[in-house]
Order: structure tokens, then C-alpha cells, then sequence
């Protein structure tokens, strides 16, 4: 594995909100840090809202508009307009939405900005649920998961977003999460670089929503990824795919036990799950010509 | 191209987009919707002949529409949008967020019947159903106040940092053509300064907008709402007088019309009103005492300068064309609560005229008045059809 370098510009400070442990305050850290100063960060209704701590304080150095939840990437669109209008087209335009507001209620404007390519990075937190309103399934929450809107376990599978987005032939979208942070990094410089619209998804496992040890945020999200639940990769312009990180034949098993959402699973429903991860990873693999 | 004092026939919709086109905006952010759409066909036209200099958005939806009006606005640009019905209630959610992040848009509204059933008609309560999301609203009756008030709405909604709607009704306007005076750019500039707000999202501010407050900084929030919309009444005043010295175009915040001595008043907003002052006309032939008062500002709603006007006078008749279901007419609502308590106030009747896009001919407004003349007011609003 390549090593990179993580330089950071301190952009993330101390004084979120967000839960001891968190992953997406992590992310964040090294979202903000490497894209830099120059930037305008749009926060919609989400576990990012905390993220920057009690009004009239900020834990971000950047100028930040906290949106309407299903708007994060038009009210992006029009920041970055108003910034091209003005003669500032170099000020980087982030939207940091959860899944919620982008596998849901998001979904409808980010398939429009793609269309129109706006120039904007989108970042997706995805922990798999409304964590932040108390755990309720979103269309990311994974198939058997339990949240408090699905007692008995998810009966659909988890919407795959990056297919829907790559679809739109974007000119980048990524995957990545904190248990690779060199990953990150490279990612955020990447689409840093480039125009139009890119889109990070991130898996930031849930301490409470998804039920395991505060300190066990980088194990989660290593382990998401050696099973082959949710590989790193990157696709380009809707084409080139190209794994980073993928299942290294880890069985589920290892993952889904360490969660308090799966502690109901029956063997069946263990090994559905595994035909389904299995089946994701075959077919990752074929799009990257593997 | 213009030139000074350009004569034209347009439309309300065209009329519209030639004052949206002489403000200049940077980001128009708009979506397709009859009986609209003529006014965002007419912008891109303009842009295409090099007349506008604006970032077009062509989103999903109106509710992205106005997501990207709101933050194109807090960054720092004129931003002007226009729609319509379904497309104004799919706003709903983000017309309090424009207010509320005193973000000076202003927005065309085209009043058009909401389904269901569905209908293309002119009908006010598409826009009335938004009276307290915190926009200015303006209702204009023919295409040259249509242009004027645009101009009108950004300078106003710019001093008060609140965002501002111009509306007019569905095809009686906004596809009725008329003959339209259009200012020169040169007249615009001299009227509308740049707007170049203090405050907005940039790196080199580095001001937020938005995160959560606490409750009494959400109470001290709402009051500046209504500190600045009591800054209106002035600010639009003078807006007006302005123009009209530029232009010898001037309306009032509200409009009237053979007032003077009149035992009766009528009441309405909107085309109604262009109606009733023929009526107004015979009647007062006929030798009835009746004079008409159009109210052409309706948020904030001017209290004051109605109750002088209307205390004294026998009867107001309110003819309102929209409907809110459980308490009858709007604008028959909003004079009954603003002469509360009133000495000398006049009683009050309230008629259904129009609902629905159905037409209010001179004949029905001289035969509802009469009615009003020979009954008894009722608290409640009547259908007059």
C-alpha cells in the first residue's frame, strides 16, 4: 500500500458537538483540513449540525449556511454561482450532508445539480440511519438492520447510491471512511483538483446508532471494508472504476456480531447477507474490468 | 434596444422580465410553470442578446429553485425567481428560510388556482396562503405596475433585508397585453444602487448563517422580522415616490380612487380593482358616494394609513378573489381585525367575488354593492360570484 502524507491546515477545531468517538467528527477533521481556508460549507439538519458546536461559536474557520435538509446541494449550486457571478470562482463550495438527506429527501436536488455538473464537492456521511433524530431507517440502512422505525429488522436492501450517481456521469465520485484516512486524504485532494460535480461517500460507523464501543470507530470502519460491505473505490466520469480498498474474503460474520443493530440476526438471515455482500463484491469487481 | 421612454405592448409576464432584465440580478434560479413561464423564457432571451449578464439555474423543482435563490442571495448577488401555484406552495418551506435568513430576493408570483381540481385560473390564494412566511407582498393589477414594482420590490426589499414578492393574476395579467412604458437602463441605475450587503457567506468574512439558536435568541429574531417590516411602510413609501419622479409612474402603498367624500368604499386587490373604478364610475354618475381603495401592499398589511382612511365612511365593501375555507376572504379577515376597535370605523362586508378565476364584470361589482346598501354586514364572508 502506498503511504501518504497528511498534512493538514487547521481548518476543524476543537468544540463540536458531536458524540465522544465519532467518526464523522474524524472525517470531518480531515475533510475541512485538507480542502483549506478558502471555502463555504452548507450543513443541512444532521449529525454535521452539532458538528459545529453552540451559536454564537464555530468550530470550522469557514463561513457555514445551515440549509433546509432536502436542499444541500442546490443551496451549494447557488453559493457557487453567486461566487462565479462575483468573480470568485476559486472559493471551494462543500456541501456535508448525511445519508438521510441524500439517499432521501436530498436525493431529487443532487441528481439535478449532477446533471448540471455544478461545480461543487458533495460529501455524504453515511451512517446508515437517522442517528441524529434517534436511529431510524433511511434508504442506507442495510437489510436486517435494526432501527427504532424497523423493530424486526430492515426488510430492503440498502440503496446504492454510488451506481445511481455514477449513472449522472459525474466527473468523480469516491468512497472512502476514516479507517483509512490516507484514503481520505487522497480523495479530498483528488476531487480538490478537479470541477464539476464531486461527490465523497463516507461511511462513518454510528457508536449508538449501530451499537458498539466508543473507541471502536476505525476498527468498525476497517472491518466495513475487509468484509467487503463497503469497498473504497472511485469512479470517473460515470466509467472508470478503480477499487482502493476491498474484501479481503473477511466473513460477515466478523462485522455484523460487534453490532448491537444485528444482535437479532438468525444464521439464515446471516448468510443472506453474505450472498448479498458477495454478489456487490462480484459485481464491483466486474465494473472495475477485475 | 431600449431607448428613453420606450413605448411597448407586453404582457405582465413580459412586462415582468423587462424589470426583473433593467435590475440586472446575477443568479435567476427559476423553474417552468403556467402561466409563468413567458417571464423565464423572456430572461434567457435577454441573455441571449446580451441585455442580462446573470448565472441561469435550471433546477428540479421550485423547491430547489428557492434553496439556490436563498444561498446565491447570502452570497452576496441580486437574485430574482419567479412562479406560480403549485410551485409557490412547494416554496412554502423555504419562504420562511428566505425571511428568516434576511435574504432580499424578490420573486414573481403569477396567482393561479391550486389543485385539486386542477385549474390555470387567476385566483389570490395561492400567494395569501404565504401572508406570514415573512415576504413583503405586493399585488399589482395591470403589466406597467407589474415592471415598476419589480424595480419597486428590490430596492425596498433591499434596504429592509427581507425578500419580496410581486404577484399578479393568471392571465388577466400575465398574458393580457397592454401598453408598457420601459425606463431606460440608465434611469434603472440611477434608482437602484448595487446591492452590496455588509454581511454574506465568504471566506474573507467569515460570517455563518443559521445554526441553531437558543429561545430567546429565536424571540429577539422574530422581533427584528418585525422591526424591519415596519421599516417598509416608509421604505416603500419613498421607493415609490421615487419612481415617480423618475418616471411620473407613482401607486401608494395603497390606491385611491374617487375617495374623496365617499360614504362607500370598495375594496380589493388585484385586477378587481381596474373593474371596479369603471363601476365606480357610474355609480358616482348615478350619484352614489362611492370611491374605490386598491390595496397594492399587502404584507406588511398598512393598518395605519387604512384605519385614516376608512374611519369615518358608512361601508367598505372587501371583494375578494380567494378563499380560505373555515373563515371566508382574506382580505375581508385581515380589514375586519385592522379597524378593530375603531371609532367611526364603517361596516364591513365581505364578498366572494372571483374565486376561482371566475370573470367580476362592472355590472356584478355595481349589483354586489347595491346588496351591501340595502342589507345588514355579516361577520361572515358572502359568496358574490
Amino acid at each position: 500500500m502506498k503511504h501518504y502524507e497528511i498534512a493538514e491546515e487547521r481548518v476543524f477545531l476543537p468544540g463540536h458537538a458531536a458524540c465522544p468517538g465519532c467518526a464523522m467528527a474524524l472525517a470531518l477533521r480531515y475533510i475541512l483540513n485538507t480542502v483549506g481556508l478558502n471555502a463555504v460549507g452548507v450543513i443541512p439538519p444532521s449529525c454535521m449540525g452539532p458538528m459545529m458546536g453552540a451559536n454564537p461559536y464555530s468550530s470550522m474557520r469557514i463561513p457555514i449556511i445551515h440549509n433546509s435538509f432536502e436542499s444541500s446541494a442546490s443551496t451549494a449550486a447557488g453559493i457557487k454561482r453567486a461566487f462565479k457571478a462575483r468573480g470568485k470562482d476559486d472559493v471551494h463550495v462543500l456541501a456535508l450532508a448525511g445519508d438521510g438527506g441524500t439517499y432521501d429527501i436530498g436525493l431529487q436536488a443532487l441528481s439535478s445539480v449532477a446533471e448540471h455538473n455544478e461545480d461543487i464537492m458533495y460529501f455524504c456521511m453515511d451512517n446508515e440511519g437517522y442517528m441524529n433524530t434517534g436511529t431510524q431507517k433511511s434508504s442506507s440502512t442495510p437489510r436486517h438492520a435494526y432501527t427504532t422505525s424497523t423493530p424486526g429488522g430492515k426488510e430492503s436492501r440498502k440503496k446504492n447510491l454510488v451506481e445511481i450517481m455514477a449513472a449522472h456521469r459525474v466527473p468523480y465520485i469516491a468512497t472512502t471512511n476514516i479507517g483509512y484516512l490516507d484514503d481520505l486524504v487522497y480523495k479530498i485532494k483528488k476531487a480538490k483538483k478537479m470541477q464539476g460535480t464531486r461527490i465523497v461517500v463516507l461511511l462513518t460507523p454510528c457508536i449508538d446508532g449501530w451499537g458498539f464501543p466508543g473507541n471502536d470507530v476505525a476498527t468498525m470502519s476497517r472491518l466495513a471494508v475487509q468484509t467487503g460491505v463497503f469497498p473504497l473505490y472511485e469512479v470517473e466520469d460515470g466509467e472508470k472504476y478503480t477499487i482502493n480498498h476491498g474484501s479481503q474474503g473477511m466473513p460477515i460474520e466478523n462485522y455484523l456480531k460487534r453490532q448491537r443493530r444485528y444482535r437479532h440476526l438468525s444464521k439464515d438471515q446471516i448468510e443472506e447477507i453474505q450472498k448479498e455482500v458477495d454478489q456487490g463484491w462480484q459485481r464491483l469487481q466486474k465494473l472495475a474490468n477485475l | 434596444m431600449i431607448s428613453k421612454g420606450d413605448t411597448m405592448l407586453l404582457t405582465g409576464n413580459h412586462a415582468a422580465a423587462y424589470g426583473a432584465m433593467l435590475a440586472q440580478p446575477k443568479v435567476i434560479p427559476i423553474y417552468p410553470i403556467t402561466p409563468q413561464t413567458p417571464i423565464a423564457e423572456k430572461l434567457t432571451e435577454f441573455q441571449l442578446e446580451g441585455l442580462l449578464q446573470a448565472e441561469f439555474i435550471t433546477p428540479e423543482s421550485e423547491h430547489s429553485a428557492m434553496a439556490a435563490c436563498i444561498s446565491a442571495s447570502l452570497t452576496g448577488v441580486r437574485v430574482f425567481t419567479a412562479t406560480s401555484s403549485q410551485g409557490l406552495m412547494l416554496m412554502h418551506e423555504l419562504l420562511h428560510f428566505a425571511s428568516g435568513s434576511r435574504a432580499p430576493i424578490v420573486m414573481v408570483n403569477a396567482n393561479r388556482t391550486f389543485a385539486a381540481p386542477w385549474g390555470f385560473w387567476a385566483d389570490q390564494t395561492d400567494s395569501l396562503a404565504q401572508r406570514d412566511t415573512g415576504w413583503l407582498q405586493y399585488y399589482v393589477e395591470n403589466p406597467q405596475e407589474a415592471l415598476d414594482t419589480v424595480l419597486q420590490a428590490f430596492k425596498t426589499a433591499e434596504t429592509v433585508l427581507l425578500p419580496a414578492m410581486v404577484v399578479f393574476e393568471a392571465f388577466y395579467v400575465s398574458h393580457a397585453l397592454e401598453v408598457v412604458g420601459v425606463p431606460t437602463p440608465e434611469t434603472v441605475k440611477s434608482y437602484l444602487p448595487p446591492y452590496e450587503p455588509k454581511v454574506m457567506l465568504d471566506p474573507e468574512i467569515g460570517r455563518s448563517f443559521g445554526n441553531v439558536v437558543d429561545q430567546k435568541t429565536y424571540c429577539q429574531h422574530r422581533q427584528t422580522l418585525d422591526l424591519a417590516m415596519e421599516e417598509v411602510f416608509d421604505v416603500a413609501k419613498n421607493a415609490d415616490d421615487q419612481w415617480k419622479g423618475l418616471t411620473g409612474r407613482g401607486y401608494g402603498l395603497v390606491e385611491k380612487y374617487r375617495c374623496e367624500d365617499a360614504e362607500n368604499i370598495i375594496m380589493a386587490m388585484g385586477t378587481i380593482s381596474g373593474t371596479a373604478k369603471s363601476a365606480v364610475d357610474k355609480m358616482r354618475a348615478e350619484g352614489l358616494s362611492i370611491g374605490l381603495l386598491k390595496v397594492r401592499l399587502f404584507r406588511p398589511f398598512p393598518v395605519q394609513e387604512l384605519r385614516g382612511i376608512l374611519g369615518g365612511r358608512d361601508r367598505v365593501i372587501v371583494l375578494d378573489r380567494n378563499f380560505s375555507p373555515g373563515n371566508g376572504g382574506i382580505l375581508h379577515q385581515e380589514l375586519k381585525a385592522a379597524l378593530y376597535g375603531l371609532k367611526s370605523a364603517p361596516e364591513i362586508f365581505g364578498y366572494l367575488a372571483g374565486v376561482g378565476g371566475v370573470n367580476v364584470t362592472p355590472e356584478k361589482i355595481e349589483g354586489l354593492v347595491k346588496q351591501s346598501l340595502s342589507g345588514q354586514s355579516s361577520a361572515k364572508s358572502i359568496w358574490g360570484w
